[in-house]
């Protein structure tokens, strides 16, 4: 018994992570130092959580979209669309508490979009969000009118960038929002209908489940998930940028889920997981960072990693594990 | 044996074989031979052999046990493939061809004529309207495949399979999509192709059609072989009797199932149906009745099911459940009003394959608790417990897949799903096809034992013994209508096969 639940500790996710930090630590020995400075900690592990949260949100809404067998492409885009929302109000004068709901107003829309697009008109997930994923950036521009915007509002800088009971804001915004998605979906059946439509769509319906406002939600949650995230990256850099902001994360928010070890095909999935893939992504990018490397090898040695974990996961890798216990089995009883 | 001589006059012949998957045996000891320029009607209802046996000819399968003899040679197809470079080749129901590619490079695809690395188009253009020409087909060979009709790209898929292959043709439902006169067309080729010489494969639900062309006729059920006989000589009433298994002396155990009239109908059906896919049918269910629905594949009868439970909307007649009028415009409709419905293809609309067992039965009840009022793990476990124990599943564990349960296993959890949600009327489609023995016998039991704790049940199904065992009126399904209800006396084995078997009237065959 007490050894299942260490096998289950130890999986892939859970080594890979051990695994990056230790290299880390090895190239730059200072790498696990933290120091409580101005009321906040300071430190690597920290960056780390601090610079994954972006990915780590969009990841939460991608994992439910992803156990439904589908994909959003439209997160990037949605980001964008979301911090032009909120820069661009905050540098009209209103206030931040108007600016950020309607920001994730903007971001709920989209997200809605996506979700009657692939429910409704059935248009595969893939093409229906590479819709917003390319348009989402020229809204974004609209909005910001060309330029990129720029604020000192700051309450809004504060989410971007500000510290709560010493951890980094955006940090705490993700672990509120990982808590919350984890419980509403799991201590309700919506976790249970997610897997079962990812499974089977078909026989899902014949048993009742109204697959369609399920999956409408899903789409419309991720797009929310990608207007925090739009959110923190603007109150970070303190401006709104429609054309970079976000830009290629939500192919870094994929790879997060399927790091943490939901497949492509839907079902059974883990939003937490899913996090700790954003983890792991970003703490190889800090990693090459603090230990002096040119940047340049990010994605090489990302790339390298993620076909690791990837192959640690693999069907293959499971039967070659079951087939070493089981000779080991065997050959312990011959004995 | 009804096969006449010796060996040598079949193209293709199968001596003695079988399959075996897992447990169960797809096909047990049988024999089939194919003469050249004959039309051979293969015939059977879902898992009788059909498809495993024709597998097996052409090569997609390795026999466990038996021969394939090739012009009375010993032989082992590697692939499809390679029984094609024999001269098997094979058509299926789905045109597997390029629709966006032009009918002659169809035509030559994969073995395309080429003068230093490049094709030749106007070569292969030539070829396509003379290989055509040859059936009738007067057509632009540089247009796109999908610019034409279905029954234009079945007869491209045959004039390359014969161009392929040239000795033996199997037709795997090449109808089923078609509409009258495009299937007279198709059997105009492959009249052409009988005269040739072909030795022809022909398989389909449709009888009419099997009479119409066919020379002989190989019957499987079950994965046995229950004979070959020339058509001539035979009647619809003989085909259905062999393919359903009844014999006209058989006499049933009567079960003295008495209708119940008394009180209102449960559920009723009023002159519900479905443009192209079911015309209007009246049924009326009773609590504690079961009504069996009878007929062949392809009759409608899934489809009443499905207009049944909300999953396609009647566009005529109402439906009154407890003589309230009741719109269904989904399942969840349905189950709302206390139906339940078991789908004839388990694994692709009735089970959750990765989901384990405890979830698979808790989840119809889930859904109709909706989002919020969540059954909890003890709870769930205590809902699977209680199904699971009664309908005997046999599982490790409920939070295994349900997936590596036996079919038999995986159809009592479905079962199990609907008898959690306390349901008032259940619609069975064919709940014991693909099963083992015993499993069998235990929901023909489930069956009767849930009519005397009084729900009304509605049970499609091939097996009439089991129709004849546990209803008290039968609906007969022919060409997408319903055609007979039989009550009462009438409910034998072979009133049912007349019902099926009648020619329809005004119809040509």
């Amino acid at each position: 018994m007490r050894s299942m639940r260490l096998t289950r500790a130890l999986n892939p996710q859970t080594i890979a992570l051990l695994g990056v930090l230790f290299i880390n630590w090895l190239l730059f020995p200072g790498f696990f130092d933290v120091t409580w400075q101005d009321g906040r900690l300071f430190g690597s592990v920290i960056d780390v959580l601090n610079r994954g949260v972006p990915v780590a949100i969009l990841a939460i809404g991608m994992t439910a979209v992803i156990a439904t067998k589908g994909v959003d492409l439209s997160v990037g885009a949605v980001m964008a669309i979301a911090g032009a929302v909120a820069a661009t109000m905050v540098t009209e004068g209103y206030p931040t508490y108007v600016a950020v709901p309607t920001a994730l107003a903007a971001a709920l829309a989209c997200g809605l979009w996506n979700g009657i697009l692939v429910t409704y008109f059935a248009i595969q997930p893939i093409v229906a969000t590479l819709v917003l994923m390319v348009a989402g950036r020229g809204i974004a521009q609209l909005i910001t009118e060309g330029s990129i915007v720029t604020f000192s509002d700051p309450a809004l800088i504060f989410i971007g960038t500000g510290s709560f009971l010493g951890m980094p804001m955006p940090v705490i915004v993700a672990a509120v929002l990982l808590v919350a998605s984890v419980v509403a979906v799991r201590s309700t059946a919506i976790g249970l209908f997610i897997e079962a439509v990812g499974v089977n769509r078909v026989a899902a319906s014949l048993a009742g489940i109204r697959s369609r406002l399920l999956l409408v939600s899903i789409y419309t949650f991720s797009g929310f998930c990608a207007g925090i995230s739009g959110i923190i990256i603007a109150g970070d850099i303190r401006g709104a940028d429609a054309n970079n902001a976000g830009l290629w994360l939500e192919l870094d928010a994929i790879l997060a889920v399927v790091i943490g070890g939901t497949s492509l095909l839907g079902g059974r999935f883990s939003i937490a997981m899913s996090v700790m893939g954003a983890i792991i992504i970003q703490a190889m990018n800090t990693g090459i960072l603090v230990s002096g490397f040119p940047p340049e090898f990010n994605l090489v040695v990302k790339a390298g990693v993620i076909i690791l974990i990837l192959l640690m996961q693999s069907p293959l890798a499971g039967r070659l594990i079951e087939a070493r216990r089981n000779s080991r089995l065997l050959s312990g009883k011959s004995s | 044996m009804d096969n006449e001589g010796s060996g040598t006059e079949f193209v293709l012949e199968a001596r003695g074989v079988s399959k075996i998957f897992g447990q169960n045996r797809a096909l047990n000891d049988v024999n089939f031979g194919l003469k050249p320029g004959e039309v051979h009607a293969l015939l059977g209802e879902n898992g009788a052999g059909k498809s495993t046996l024709i597998k097996i000819l052409t090569g997609a399968y390795q026999p466990d046990a038996g021969d394939v003899m090739l012009g009375g040679e010993r032989v082992q197809f590697r692939d499809p493939l390679d029984a094609q470079s024999y001269g098997i080749g094979t058509v299926y129901q789905e045109v597997n061809l390029l629709p966006n590619r032009s009918v002659a490079e169809n035509l030559y695809l994969g073995h395309q004529p080429t003068r230093f690395g490049f094709v030749r188009k106007s070569l292969i253009a030539r070829n396509a309207r003379v290989l055509l020409a040859r059936y009738g087909l007067d057509i632009d060979v540089e247009a796109e495949l999908g610019s034409y009709s279905v029954a234009v790209q079945q007869i491209v898929a045959i004039c390359r399979a014969v161009e392929l292959s040239g000795k033996v043709l199997v037709l795997d439902e090449p109808t089923a999509s078609l509409d009258k006169q495009e299937v007279d067309r198709l059997f105009e080729v492959i009249a052409t192709l009988k005269a040739e010489g072909l030795a022809i494969v022909f398989i389909t639900h449709f009888l009419d059609q099997v009479f119409a062309i066919s020379d002989r006729v190989t019957i499987l059920r079950n994965g046995k072989l229950i004979g070959t006989r020339p058509l001539a000589g035979l009647t619809r009433t003989d085909v259905v009797r062999m393919m359903l298994g009844k014999d006209v002396t058989f006499v049933p155990a009567v079960t003295g199932i008495e209708e119940r009239e008394a009180g209102p109908p449960m559920v009723e059906f009023d002159a519900c149906g479905k443009v192209g896919k079911v015309k209007p049918f009246s049924v009326w269910i009773h609590k504690g009745e079961v009504v069996g629905v009878a007929g062949l594949l392809g009759s409608g009868r899934t489809e009443m099911a499905r207009v049944m439970f909300g999953i396609d909307q009647t566009d005529s007649g109402e439906i009154r459940v407890d003589k309230k009028r009741v719109d269904l415009k989904s399942p969840a409709q349905a189950i709302a009003h206390g139906f339940g419905f078991c789908p004839e293809d388990r694994k692709a609309e009735g089970i959750l394959g990765d989901l384990s067992v405890r979830e698979n039965i808790i989840i119809a009840l889930q859904g109709k608790l909706g989002w919020f009022r969540t059954l909890n793990r003890d709870e769930q476990m205590e809902i699977a417990g209680k199904f699971a124990e009664d309908l005997d599943i046999r599982a490790h564990s409920y939070d295994m897949p349900v997936k590596l349960l036996s079919g038999g296993n995986q159809q009592k959890v479905i079962l199990a799903r609907w008898l959690a949600t306390d349901p008032s009327f259940l619609i069975l489609d064919e709940p014991t096809r693909g099963i083992d023995v015993g499993a069998h016998a235990e929901i023909v039991r489930t069956i009767s034992r849930l009519r005397e704790d009084g729900l009304a049940l509605m049970v499609i199904s091939s097996e009439l013994d089991e129709i004849v065992a546990y209803s008290s009126r039968v609906v007969v399904m022919r060409d997408r209508e319903m055609v007979a209800e039989l009550r009462g006396d009438e409910i034998t084995p072979s009133v049912i096969v007349q019902a099926i078997a009648a020619q329809p009237e005004g119809e040509t065959a």
